[in-house]
């Protein structure tokens, strides 16, 4: 289970296995999608329970994290392919309503569902229904993001309120009776991160990364690692939404590790700072985004959390599912 | 092999080796030498202290039996090689320069308090150092934290930076002298120098000594630079500053420390037996947990609620001087904010402390390496550590047999100290700290490559936790071209216990504390190991609850009670239980979270249990400290009662106890309206007396009936008095710590003792 939590377990299996078997130099970088001469390409999986929870479903989750990662690489995402792994007995209805779901959230992200596939296995598996996406896009801008690219002085940005999916989902699983407010974040970015990249210069938006698996914890560890840097946030700044807050506080989880389907972490050079903060705002995903910390030369690799009493805090990749150190 | 002279006169080469730096080691062996009218010469280098002595073999041999036997206090003789030489007819004796070259082997001494005969000195007008705040000798003054590389003399120290004056060269080089190649010296002429200064840095005017004390009158707060790093000040009896400092810090309820001005004063405030008594007057001056008197002259708000109190007294000049001026206690706290690690930078201390500090007592002395003061307190008619550092350290723990290669081991998460290996040499390093703390782990760092260069260490074998997230496992885990070896938290506990008292086991190891990785990939905490230093089997444990909400649970220990009644009563705790109610907002949701498995890992943690019963007894719902929850059942007890709980042992391999039926007995005594100082008491015992039972029934399986107790939860007096009482009576022969730490502050030692007994394990594999 720790292999798919998104942090160190993960990195291992990608490592270890995938890059070592398929090696060569467009996986190497391991960003959110390649990219091929004037395209960006990529692929995800959606294994979610429930299926169907407050704010979406596996369907437009599966749209929009493909529509993000493509966004990332700073593309206009186009064509998505939608692969289907459905439990002998699974409702038409609910298949239906997953369909249903992904062509609205296709239509809001500008992107055709080009081509598909469907399999059915037995019963027990596949927790009613898998869903696969890849997609392409074009890359109408000279800018080549990427992890690696983080510089010193670089201002580190949230692009709104953390760990609503994540903490909406675990509330969806209905075991707890926890009265929040909340609904999955889950969303297209390819227009706010349009916005984003044509109102700086190129070059000045370093990297953006959407924070899934992991949160925006495991997304910093990323780049602070590929762009061989220190990133140092404020605790006191991350937006994080009281009802997400309150949520964590009971589940005894930090929200800088949970997921978010909608949020990204952009890096942006120090002087574009204000523009791209701007830019950002004007768009309903980005109403809340924020300057959270800056890149830093020392430690190289770390990320640095300064606490509300002004201490320094590690926040490292996890090897795997949280658990307690203290005593 | 050599014909002597005819005239008898001979020629001996001599090496000692182990603490003979800095120790008045030189000076003592010329001496020796000159009474005897022998020849030669004797020097540092970085392997010891080396003598090429000739004369007339009566007098070499009275000579050679001298040296171990008369050596200065101070030093620590670990190995003395003599072989013979040709004479070379040389006249006269003398002390040569170190010599920086050779294999490392000199061992650095730790700080000590400042000695007698500079006190002395110290009030005496007519001498020259009267009143001067850096007095020292080679009996006393500064050394592992001034101390940047080996061999130790001066230019390898912090004091580099200051050329003596004709008169301390004069002492200096003169071998008669009480300061002969005391490499701190000073005087008032060329020596450091104490400065008060404002929260800018801005020097105020008059004499520091008296204008400190005046700011600490008028209930300041003081920083004061001391000999491993700042500390902060109130006068004790001002509740208004000890609040103040507080809030500033930080710090809610853990206990502050307070220096007394002499032993007469901390008998006021505490009960100091003959034991105490040493242990406040030593060499190491730790800071000393004792039994504290109803004494109106400590603020209320310097050890809530504490029945203890933590009493030090001074051991530098600076602190002498200024307890001599003010005639009263004083808090005396370590420099930081909240968790942070205590300031010992200049420029940094300023810019940390400016917010918190009214003024500061400073000196331009550098502080090399950041140390904590230690902690030990009474028990069992001798001193036990709890922190380990100030004056004890870079002091080896001596382990048994050899290592057979150099090792390095990386400690736990929390109060991490690391643990370098050579030889019969364990060479547990300071007090680092809680390593999720940046600053923290930086020292971590730093400390392991200063360590390695200090005693020439390069480890080839490195021993970590078995904990995926603790930085130390990572810190070991990426470290190159080193054999890593995996120690499971409890069994390191366990290790260090023996390693302690110098023992190889097998044991019935009891390893009770807040929690550690298990090898199962759950989280263990109250564990009966059969252990050696090689390997364990776990024999026995709590039974396992969920923690509601992981950290969480720990954070808010009455989500160890909500698990614990739940267990108790599956489900249905009775009603009027005002722990439910004070919590009854959340409790159901913690119950769901902990018994659906969300984010609630399953643990044997003794310190869960004792957090439970705690929040049961209405004592502490919430911590601010590690362990606040545990300290305040603790104190709370009353000493007097001697019923217990019972707890039932079931299964065979291995054996469960069943905590929750502590937790229950519990509940139904408050229910019943018994006072909680009984309630307490009953849990303590009922804890110790399941701890013999399941010891008897393993004494009874394994033929092993000698029981090592360790872990945090055995900071627990009254826990560790009972269950050392009821393992005593039932014929038990008892371990317990004395020197390394029962807390995770000794894990190190335990994997290194570990990692030790392995690699002296024939090699396995065909052959
Ligand atoms: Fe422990
Ligand atoms: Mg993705
Ligand atoms: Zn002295
Ligand atoms: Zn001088």
């Amino acid at each position: 289970l720790a292999h798919g939590a998104g942090g160190k377990a993960t990195h291992t299996l990608i490592e270890g296995v995938f890059l070592e078997a398929f090696r060569n130099p467009l996986l190497e970088p391991l960003e959110d999608g390649a990219v091929i001469d004037e395209m960006a390409f990529t692929t995800d999986s959606f294994v979610v329970t429930p299926l169907f929870f407050p704010g979406g479903d596996i369907g437009d989750l599966a749209v929009n994290g493909t529509v993000n990662d493509l966004a990332m690489c700073g593309a206009r995402p186009r064509y998505l392919s939608a692969g289907f792994i459905l439990e002998e007995g699974f409702p038409i209805a609910h298949l239906r309503r997953i369909a249903a779901s992904m062509a609205t959230a296709a239509q809001a992200a500008g992107v055709q569902i080009v081509t598909g596939d469907t399999k059915v296995v037995e019963r027990g598996k596949a927790d009613g229904c898998y869903v696969v996406t890849a997609g392409v896009g074009t890359l109408d801008r000279p800018t080549r993001l990427s992890a690696a690219a983080a510089r010193p002085g670089d201002a580190v940005i949230v692009s709104g309120p953390i760990g609503e999916h994540g903490i909406t989902i675990m509330l969806a699983r209905g075991e707890l009776d926890i009265q929040a407010d909340l609904t999955s974040d889950t969303a297209p970015l390819n227009e706010l991160t349009a916005r984003l990249l044509d109102a700086c210069d190129d070059g000045e938006v370093r990297c953006l990364r959407d924070a899934t698996r992991g949160g925006v914890a495991t997304v910093l560890n990323e780049i602070a690692e590929a762009s061989k840097a220190a990133i140092v946030v404020n605790e006191d700044i991350i937006p994080v939404r009281p009802d997400v807050r309150g949520a964590c506080e009971l589940l005894g989880i930090d929200p800088l590790y949970v997921a978010c389907e909608g949020r990204m972490v952009a890096i942006v050079s120090q002087a574009s700072a204000e523009t791209a903060l701007t830019a950002l705002h004007s768009h309903p995903l980005g109403h809340e985004a924020a300057v959270v910390g800056r890149v830093n030369d020392d430690p190289p690799g770390l990320v640095l959390l300064k606490t509300a009493f002004g201490g320094t805090r590690i926040v490292d990749l996890l090897v795997g599912d949280p658990l307690p150190r203290i005593c | 092999m050599h014909t002597e002279p005819l005239d008898g006169r001979i020629r001996r080469d001599v090496r000692v080796e182990g603490v003979v730096q800095g120790v008045g080691f030189r000076p003592f062996v010329y001496g020796l030498a000159t009474r005897l009218g022998l020849a030669g010469r004797v020097g540092n280098d970085a392997g010891g202290v080396f003598v090429e002595i000739e004369g007339a073999s009566a007098d070499v041999h009275a000579f050679l039996a001298a040296l171990e036997r008369d050596a200065p206090p101070l030093a620590e003789i670990e190995r003395v090689t003599v072989r013979a030489g040709e004479p070379g007819g040389a006249g006269g004796f003398t002390i040569v320069d170190s010599d920086g070259s050779g294999p490392r082997r000199a061992l650095v001494s730790p700080d000590g308090a400042t000695c007698g005969d500079c006190l002395a000195e110290l009030a005496d007008p007519a001498d020259r150092r009267f009143g001067y705040p850096f007095i020292n000798c080679t009996n006393c003054g500064p050394r592992f934290t001034i101390v940047r590389d080996v061999p130790y003399d001066r230019p390898n120290t912090t004091m580099a930076a200051f050329p003596m004056c004709p008169a301390c060269a004069a002492e200096y080089g003169d071998p008669a002298d009480r300061r002969f190649h005391a490499q701190p010296i000073s005087c008032w002429d060329c020596g450091p120098r104490l400065r008060l200064v404002d929260a800018h840095g801005a020097e105020l005017p008059g004499d520091p000594v008296r204008e400190a004390a005046a700011l600490l009158r008028g209930s300041g707060v003081l920083a004061i630079k001391g000999l491993g790093g700042y500390h902060l000040a109130v006068r004790a009896d001002d509740e208004a500053a000890a609040s103040t400092l507080r809030a500033r810090k930080h710090r809610e309820d853990k206990p502050f420390a307070v220096m007394v001005p002499d032993v007469e004063t901390a008998a006021a405030l505490c009960e100091v037996d003959e034991t105490a008594a040493a242990s406040l007057t030593g060499r190491a001056r730790p800071i000393v947990l004792l039994p504290r008197r109803d004494a109106p002259s400590v603020a209320p708000s310097v050890a809530p609620g504490n029945r203890r109190l933590g009493l030090m007294l001074p051991y530098t000049p600076v602190h002498l001087l200024l307890l001599a001026e003010l005639a009263v206690p004083i808090v005396l706290t370590s420099g930081n904010v909240s968790d942070e690690p205590i300031a010992y930078d200049d420029a940094d201390a300023l810019g940390r402390l400016s917010g918190i500090a009214d003024a500061f007592l400073v000196h331009d002395r550098p502080i090399h390496i950041r140390t904590d003061d230690s902690v030990v307190r009474p028990f069992l008619g001798g001193e036990s550590v709890l922190r380990r550092s100030r004056g004890h350290v870079p002091d080896p723990v001596r382990l048994g047999p050899p290592a057979r290669r150099p090792i390095l081991a990386c400690g736990a998460e929390l109060k991490n100290t690391f643990c370098l290996v050579k030889g019969r040499h364990a060479f547990v390093s300071h007090h680092i700290g809680d390593l999720e703390n940046y600053e923290t782990m930086r020292s971590f760092v730093t400390g392991i490559d200063h360590f390695t260069k200090l005693f020439d260490v390069r480890p080839e074998l490195v021993a970590h936790d078995l904990h995926p997230e603790y930085l130390s496992t990572k810190h070991a885990l990426a470290m190159t071209g080193v054999e890593l070896t995996g120690v499971q938290h409890h069994h390191a506990h366990i290790a260090s216990c023996l390693a302690d008292n110098g023992e190889a086991g097998p044991v019935l190891g009891v390893a009770f504390d807040g929690l550690g990785y298990g090898a199962d990939g759950t989280i263990w905490g109250g564990e009966f190991l059969l252990a050696d230093l090689v390997s364990f089997e776990r024999l026995g444990h709590l039974a396992p609850v969920p923690m509601p909400g992981g950290t969480a649970a720990i954070r808010q220990p009455w989500r160890m009670a909500a698990a614990y009644l739940d267990a108790a009563y599956g489900g249905r705790p009775p009603q009027g239980l005002d722990v439910v109610r004070r919590n009854q907002a959340t409790w159901a949701d913690v119950l769901t979270i902990g018994r659906a498995g969300l984010n609630s890992p399953a643990t044997s943690s003794a310190g869960r249990l004792f957090d439970a019963v705690s929040a049961v007894l209405g004592l502490r719902d919430t911590i601010t400290y590690e362990g606040q929850a545990a300290v305040d059942l603790e104190q709370r007890a009353d000493p007097a009662e001697r019923g217990a709980y019972r707890a039932a042992i079931s299964g065979g391999r291995p054996l469960l106890v069943a905590g929750a039926d502590l937790v229950r007995a519990a509940a139904e005594d408050v229910l019943a309206g018994v006072e909680p100082g009984v309630v307490a008491a009953r849990f303590h015992n009922g804890t110790a007396d399941v701890i013999v039972r399941t010891c008897e029934i393993l004494r009874d399986s394994s033929g092993v009936s000698a029981v090592a107790l360790s872990g945090g939860v055995f900071q627990n007096l009254l826990l560790l008095g009972r269950t050392v009482g009821g393992l005593n009576a039932s014929g038990f022969r008892v371990l317990t710590h004395v020197r390394v730490p029962p807390n995770d502050g000794g894990i190190s030692v335990g994997q290194a003792a570990v990692a030790a007994a392995r690699d002296r394990l024939p090699a396995t594999g065909d052959g």
